[in-house]
Parts: C-alpha cells; sequence; structure tokens
C-alpha cells in the first residue's frame, strides 16, 4: 500500500473517531449545565471543563472570553478555524476519504460523504442551543454507521488496520483525556481519593465515555472514582478503556507486521504499554498519582503516533 | 443564425415520427409523465452528488465541487452506424499514431511536403526531448478522445483530437449505471450495447506497453495531480475499477534508472503509468521547475526504456488545431485510404486567402484559439455581438497563426428533458479509443455532450454543458 494512502486512512480514522468523542464531551458538558450541582462552589465551569477536555480551552477562551453553551457550541462544534472541532473533523475525515477513496468500499465513502453533506448544507446553518442534543445524537449516529459500513462491506486487510489503528488511537487518547480532566475537576489536591464524591457527576464522566451502564455491569455498585478510574484503564471488556484500546493497536500493528513479514518499532513500542496495563493494578496507578500516571501516559501515546507516522513513513 | 438553420434530429423526423430503430424510445417518452420524470432527475442528481461524481472548479467561487448537468433521455446510435464510427476512429487514431512516430523520427511526411515542417518542428506542443525515443509498440496516443458532431443522416465529422489527457470516460460509465437505477425497465425492451468493460479493456492496453525491462506481470498506476484537480473524480474511479494504485508525483521517485512507488513495506517498481498531469508538470528536471505534481527524473527512465508513460510525452503535437487540418493528409499518406469519418473545413488565419475570408466572414464562423480547449476563448460569430466580433478581429489581426476558423456547423439535436417537457438541444459524441500494442479497443458509445441551453452550440462542460447516456443499439431488427 502507497505511504500516502495509509496516512490518509489513518488520519480519517482518527478523526472520525475524534469527531465521535467530541460529540460526547459535548454532551456530557450539556448535562452538566444542566444540574443544580454545577454551580456548587469549587467546581468550575463545566463548559469550561468541556474546553479542556476537548483539548481546546486556550483557543475557546482567546476567541469567546468564557465558556458557556453557546461559545461551547461556537467553538466546539462549528468553528472551521478550530482544527479540532466537529465541523474540521468531518471536514478531514471526508477529504482523507476523498483522497484514497480507491481504498475504500463505497459504502463507507457514501457515508462519510453524505455525513458532510448533511452538516454543510443543514448543521452548520441551522445548529443552536435549542437542537444541539439532536445534532450531537446525529453525529454519534454518523460515526456509528460509518463503523457499521467498514465492519460489514471491508476487507480485512491493510487499509481496515490502519484506518482501525487511528481510531483506536484516539480513542485511547480521549479516555485518558477525559479522565485526566475530570478527576482533576473532581478531587481537587487537598481531598484524598475516596472522599466525599458526588454521584451525579461521577455518572456524567462515565456518560462521556458511554459506560455507566458498562459501570453497573461490572461492579454492581455505586459510583466509586477508584472503580470508575479501574473500569476505564485496566478492565478488557470495557471498548473504551486504555487497556482495551492499546490491545486493539498492538493486535492490528501485529497484523501489518505479519503482511509485512517485518516487525516494527511502533508494534514493540504498543506491545510494551499494553502488556504494562494488562499486568498493573489500581493501587500501584494510585501510588504513583492519577494525574501523573496519566500524564506520562498521555505522553507515550503520543510517542506511539509519532512511531507509526514514522515506522510507516506518513511523512514523505 | 442559428434559428434558420435545419438542424437534424437524431430521434424525430422532420414530420413528428421517430426515425427507424428508435421508435421504442419515442413512444415511450410520450408515455412517460412529466412528474415521474422530473421525480426522476432529481434521483439522479441526488445519485451523482452522493458518489460524489463532481467536477471540480476552484478559484471562481461557488461550490467548488460541481455537478456536471446530466439529461435522462438517452442518445440512441443504430448498430451500423456505431460500425461506421468505429472503422473511421480506428482509422484516424492509427493515422494520429503514425504521425507522432515520424515526427519524432524519419519525418517521412514533412519531407514528402504533407505536412508543413515550421507547423510540426516549430510548434510550442512539439517536444525535442522526444526525438529518436522509441516507445513500447510505437503507441503514442494510448487513450485518445476524438470530438465528433453529426450533421445529417450520414454525415459525421471530427470537431478535435483529443491525445493528451481526455477526460469524460467515467461519465460514460457512471450514467450508463445511473440510467440502469433509474430505469430498469428501458433497457429490458433495448438492446444495450453494455459499456461496463472498458476498465478492463484500459488496463489490458495499457499492460501490452509494457517496458522490455520489465519481466513479470507489469506494475500499471494512475498518476494525479490529487483532489484538486478537475478530473480527480475521474483519475479515482478509474483506478479503481481496473484494481491499481493512484498515485501522485510524491508516491514516486526514480532511482536506478527506474520508478519506484512508496509503499509500506518499502519501494516497489511501476512499469506503466497512465498519467493524467500534463506533459509540462511530468518531471521538474526535464520541464517547468516549479512544477510539484511531477516526479524528478523520470524523463530519463522513461526515454531510456525503463517505465512507460501513457500517454506518450509530446502527443500533444497531434492534437494541434492547426496540425488537425493535416490529418486526410496523414491518412492518404501513411495507408494509400481515403479517410472515412471527414474533417470540418478549416481556415487558417496564417495562410493570406484564408484570413481574408475569416475578417470578412466572421458572423457565420466558429474562430478558435489553435492552442485553445475547452471552449475558452472561442467565437461563435452567429451568436456574437457586433462588438465581440471587431474586438476579436483585432485579435486575429495581431496573431493570425493563432486563429483557426470554421463554418457554423448544423450541430444535430437530440430530445432533452427541460423544465417544460421535451426540447432539441445540440449535442456531440466523444468516443474513447485505446491503442494497445497488440490492437485497437472501443467500448460501444462514448461521451454524449449537450449543450443545455437552447440554441447553444456550445456543449464543453467548463461552459454549461451536461451529458447524456449514449447507446448503441446491438440490434436493429429487434421489434419496435
Amino acid at each position: 500500500m502507497l505511504s500516502r494512502t495509509s496516512a490518509s486512512l489513518y488520519w480519517m480514522g482518527r478523526y472520525v473517531e475524534r469527531a465521535e468523542n467530541l460529540a460526547r464531551i459535548l454532551e456530557v458538558g450539556y448535562r452538566m449545565s444542566q444540574m443544580p450541582v454545577a454551580k456548587n462552589e469549587g467546581i468550575r465551569n463545566e463548559w469550561a471543563s468541556s474546553a479542556v477536555a476537548a483539548a481546546c480551552e486556550t483557543g475557546l477562551l482567546d476567541k469567546h472570553g468564557e465558556a458557556n453553551l453557546n461559545t461551547a457550541i461556537s467553538y466546539i462544534a462549528l468553528d472551521e478555524d478550530n482544527p479540532s472541532s466537529i465541523h474540521s473533523c468531518l471536514k478531514i475525515a471526508r477529504t482523507n476519504a476523498r483522497a484514497v477513496r480507491t481504498a475504500l468500499t463505497s459504502e463507507m465513502w457514501e457515508c462519510l460523504n453524505d455525513t458532510w453533506m448533511e452538516f454543510n448544507g443543514q448543521w452548520l446553518k441551522s445548529l443552536n442551543k435549542h437542537n444541539v442534543l439532536a445534532f450531537l445524537d446525529w453525529v454519534k449516529t454518523r460515526t456509528t454507521l460509518f463503523r457499521g459500513a467498514m465492519s460489514g462491506t471491508m476487507l480485512r486487510d491493510e487499509a481496515f488496520a490502519f484506518i482501525n489503528v487511528g481510531g483506536f488511537l484516539e480513542r485511547t487518547d480521549n479516555t485518558a483525556r477525559i479522565l485526566d480532566v475530570k478527576f482533576h475537576v473532581l478531587l481537587p489536591q487537598d481531598q484524598r481519593i475516596g472522599g466525599s464524591i458526588d454521584y451525579y457527576q461521577w455518572a456524567t464522566v462515565l456518560r462521556s465515555v458511554s459506560a455507566l451502564g458498562s459501570y453497573h455491569w461490572v461492579y454492581r455498585d455505586a459510583i466509586q472514582p477508584w472503580k470508575v478510574a479501574e473500569l476505564l484503564i485496566l478492565k478488557k471488556e470495557m471498548p473504551r478503556s486504555l487497556v482495551y484500546t492499546l490491545s486493539q493497536v498492538d493486535r492490528l500493528l501485529g497484523d501489518i507486521s505479519q503482511t509485512h513479514g517485518q516487525r516494527y518499532d511502533c508494534q514493540r513500542l504498543a506491545g510494551k504499554m499494553f502488556s504494562e496495563l494488562d499486568y498493573a493494578k489500581i493501587e500501584d496507578i494510585y501510588q504513583t498519582g492519577l494525574h501523573e500516571y496519566l500524564d506520562a501516559f498521555l505522553a507515550r501515546n503520543n510517542a506511539l503516533g509519532a512511531e507509526i507516522s514514522e515506522n510507516f513513513h506518513f511523512y514523505l | 443564425m442559428t434559428g434558420l438553420m435545419d438542424f437534424f434530429d437524431e430521434l424525430i423526423q422532420p414530420d413528428g415520427s421517430a426515425r427507424a430503430g428508435k421508435k421504442q424510445l419515442a413512444d415511450w417518452m410520450v408515455t412517460a409523465s412529466r412528474d415521474m420524470l422530473k421525480v426522476r432527475q432529481t434521483e439522479a442528481e441526488a445519485l451523482f452528488r452522493r458518489i460524489g461524481i463532481t467536477f471540480a472548479v476552484y478559484g471562481e467561487g461557488g461550490d467548488p465541487e460541481r455537478l456536471i448537468p446530466f439529461d435522462i433521455i438517452p442518445r440512441i446510435l443504430l448498430a451500423k452506424e456505431w460500425a461506421f464510427l468505429t472503422r473511421g476512429l480506428e482509422q484516424r487514431v492509427r493515422a494520429l499514431n503514425m504521425f507522432l512516430h515520424d515526427v519524432y523520427h524519419d519525418r517521412d511526411i514533412i519531407r514528402a511536403g504533407h505536412v508543413p515542417e515550421h507547423l510540426a518542428l516549430r510548434n510550442k506542443a512539439f517536444l525535442p526531448e522526444m526525438q529518436g525515443v522509441s516507445v513500447p509498440g510505437g503507441v503514442y496516443t494510448h487513450i485518445a478522445g476524438i470530438d465528433l458532431v453529426r450533421t445529417g443522416e450520414q454525415d459525421f465529422y471530427v470537431l478535435e483530437d483529443n491525445t493528451r489527457t481526455p477526460s469524460g470516460v467515467s461519465y460514460m460509465l457512471q450514467n450508463r449505471e445511473v440510467m440502469m437505477r433509474l430505469f430498469p425497465d428501458l433497457f429490458s425492451h433495448h438492446q444495450v450495447a453494455p459499456v461496463e468493460r472498458y476498465p478492463d479493456e484500459l488496463l489490458a492496453s495499457l499492460q501490452s506497453v509494457a517496458p522490455p525491462s520489465c519481466e513479470d506481470d507489469p506494475t500499471v498506476v494512475v498518476l494525479s495531480p490529487g483532489l484538486y484537480n478537475s478530473a480527480y473524480y475521474e483519475h479515482t474511479f478509474l483506478a479503481d475499477k481496473m484494481g491499481v494504485e493512484l498515485v501522485e508525483g510524491q508516491d514516486l521517485f526514480v532511482k536506478d534508472n527506474a520508478v519506484y512507488m512508496r509503499t509500506t513495506h518499502g519501494p516497489q517498481r511501476v512499469d506503466v503509468i497512465y498519467r493524467r498531469i500534463d506533459d509540462d508538470f511530468l518531471d521538474p528536471l526535464a520541464f517547468r521547475s516549479d512544477s510539484t505534481l511531477g516526479v524528478p527524473g523520470i524523463m530519463n527512465v522513461y526515454r531510456s526504456g525503463g517505465v512507460t508513460l501513457a500517454n506518450a510525452v509530446g502527443g500533444g503535437i497531434a492534437d494541434d488545431k492547426a496540425i488537425y487540418m493535416y490529418v486526410p493528409d496523414m491518412i492518404r499518406f501513411y495507408f494509400g485510404e481515403e479517410p472515412i469519418l471527414k474533417n470540418v473545413p478549416t481556415y487558417w488565419c496564417a495562410r493570406d486567402d484564408d484570413y481574408k475570408y475569416v475578417q470578412d466572414h466572421l458572423d457565420e464562423l466558429v474562430v478558435k484559439e489553435v492552442a485553445g480547449s475547452g471552449g475558452y476563448g472561442m467565437l461563435v460569430g452567429p451568436a456574437s455581438t457586433r462588438e465581440e466580433r471587431d474586438a476579436y478581429k483585432e485579435r486575429i489581426k495581431a496573431n493570425p497563426g493563432e486563429f483557426i476558423a470554421q463554418p457554423t456547423l448544423a450541430l444535430s439535436t437530440t430530445p432533452t428533458f427541460v423544465d417544460n417537457g421535451y426540447a432539441p438541444r445540440h449535442v456531440d459524441l466523444r468516443p474513447f479509443v485505446l491503442t494497445g500494442a497488440d490492437k485497437i479497443r472501443l467500448v460501444p458509445g462514448g461521451l454524449t455532450r449537450v449543450a443545455m441551453r437552447a440554441g447553444s452550440l456550445v456543449v464543453n462542460s467548463s461552459q454549461g454543458g451536461g451529458t447524456k447516456d449514449t447507446w448503441v443499439l446491438e440490434d436493429e431488427d429487434a421489434p419496435c
């Protein structure tokens, strides 16, 4: 496969995933802003924390001065100048798809093309604070449809592997980031972990990674922060946990290596990161400090992305 | 004026009845309700958008990805008409290939005095880099698009030969796909010759011209300038249908007198490149040094036979509008045959008599720039104003050699679905002729372009022209 093609597939996978994650982040922001607890003292503005989770707090504040429902919709959903807005993600995903149409099935291409046309033709003009939930649902439906089209029509070849490596790597990044931001917000430094918590706040954290239902199934217990962390970091059954997403990156890079008959450094790194998570205990992670742990993890995840680009010659 | 000319309608005779072999379509058109056709027209448009069959126009404002208008009423050619065209097209394309080989080698036709030397050798499209270069199978115009117009039952003319990178074949194929989805019943009642094997024929043709250095199955790629090119959709479409890689210049590199593509598991040798970028941009070391679309060093590999480029470099000389005048002479010179397809009588302003005639009859003529294409910069005399003609006269006067003129042809019409029902609109036809080292391949049909504006004779998509599905009927004796 052409290196340029693999790069486009990888980024297409990342941006589709990112669009979906942004929709979840905004949905959670919306929910939290509707709750009385959000106005409690000691808890920062929920929209600002959404912007942090979406990795665009600085950009939003520079442009709009403050984070609220309107500016979050405007900046995180609609703004083309924000390279990580839903608008930009859908556009970049579609542009990458267009550049490698021959590597996609027509179902996948038409899904992304339709999504872009619907966004550009309708949502871009009509989105406001009254229909924002319908919009976020629509984004999630479209990305789900894309994954379904991919799962149902695509050859399990190198192209499939690159799209999914991108998707899972993005998901890893997103889960780690949300955990870090939320723990930071919900458990200020002076508060011991395991102290008093707000059930609704933690429920929304779980919701932001579609894990509220899963939590109850796995723990059959009230929501507790260390269990939330355990679920999202170490539970292999959980499709957005770090250990699961990395196991997939590791497996897919293994598939590519096998096709090429050669081992790559990125596969070694992914395998190492996965094994460490596989054998880790949540107590040890707390010992390190969750924030320090996630911070180091995000840096390694970035390094993994760079290694992949390097190994497969994404930058020509 | 155009209104006073008699136009040949390809479907309906002057008495209102259908022409032989076409009654069934005409009857269907009478029974089809206008509302149903409107719905189908909308569906067709949605399909084109959805599949992403667009024509990209950047830098003019508006939507950069535009649809070419599609008309849902097919245009029919009878089997015997197609057989005649096939013979004529094969003859013409063979002659163009002979000419290109000749002009870059012994120049017999020039020495024999049939083509003026200065016209060939001082032409901008003539590339000295290609002198004495042998191309596999002697093929230069691997893919040729020959633009034909019709003025009567038996009267077909060649309007232009496109021997560089003619586009439009994806529309020929997708128009058929869309028509089959929209009107399956029509196809069950007509014996329409299929066109879908075109990509297979193209691949076979390209494989047949693999360089001698290629020992295994040749690796074929399509080289595109990228997604901002107006024909990008077509590049992806053809690569996909042939099952070959779509590459850009940055994906290729030259090493040890061979061309390789950069893949995720190392360099892979490339044998045949169907390139959809112009000569000028192919190799920054040989031609335009500012080109970022090309592959540095590819010309050296090409000239020494390490890779095949299709179409051949330097082939533009054969679609020059002044050289066009000499194609019938080429056919007589190389084959001793009379041309089967006629040329449109052409006046070349470099000749004194022609110049005078053109200046005096501008209101009757179509004037084109020798180096122009896409319908840009042309003057349609009968549809022009006095001011436009006067301005054009000055342009010709300044550079007579740059202009040719042709009588305004009474282009045939065919019924087209417009806002208030059916109306005749002018059409042309671009069949695609594939030349391999082994043989010439043609799929029955081509791209029918239609001038959507009433009375307009300009069918170019850049000038608001649309397209139609073109049907070659296999069996004329079918009941109708």
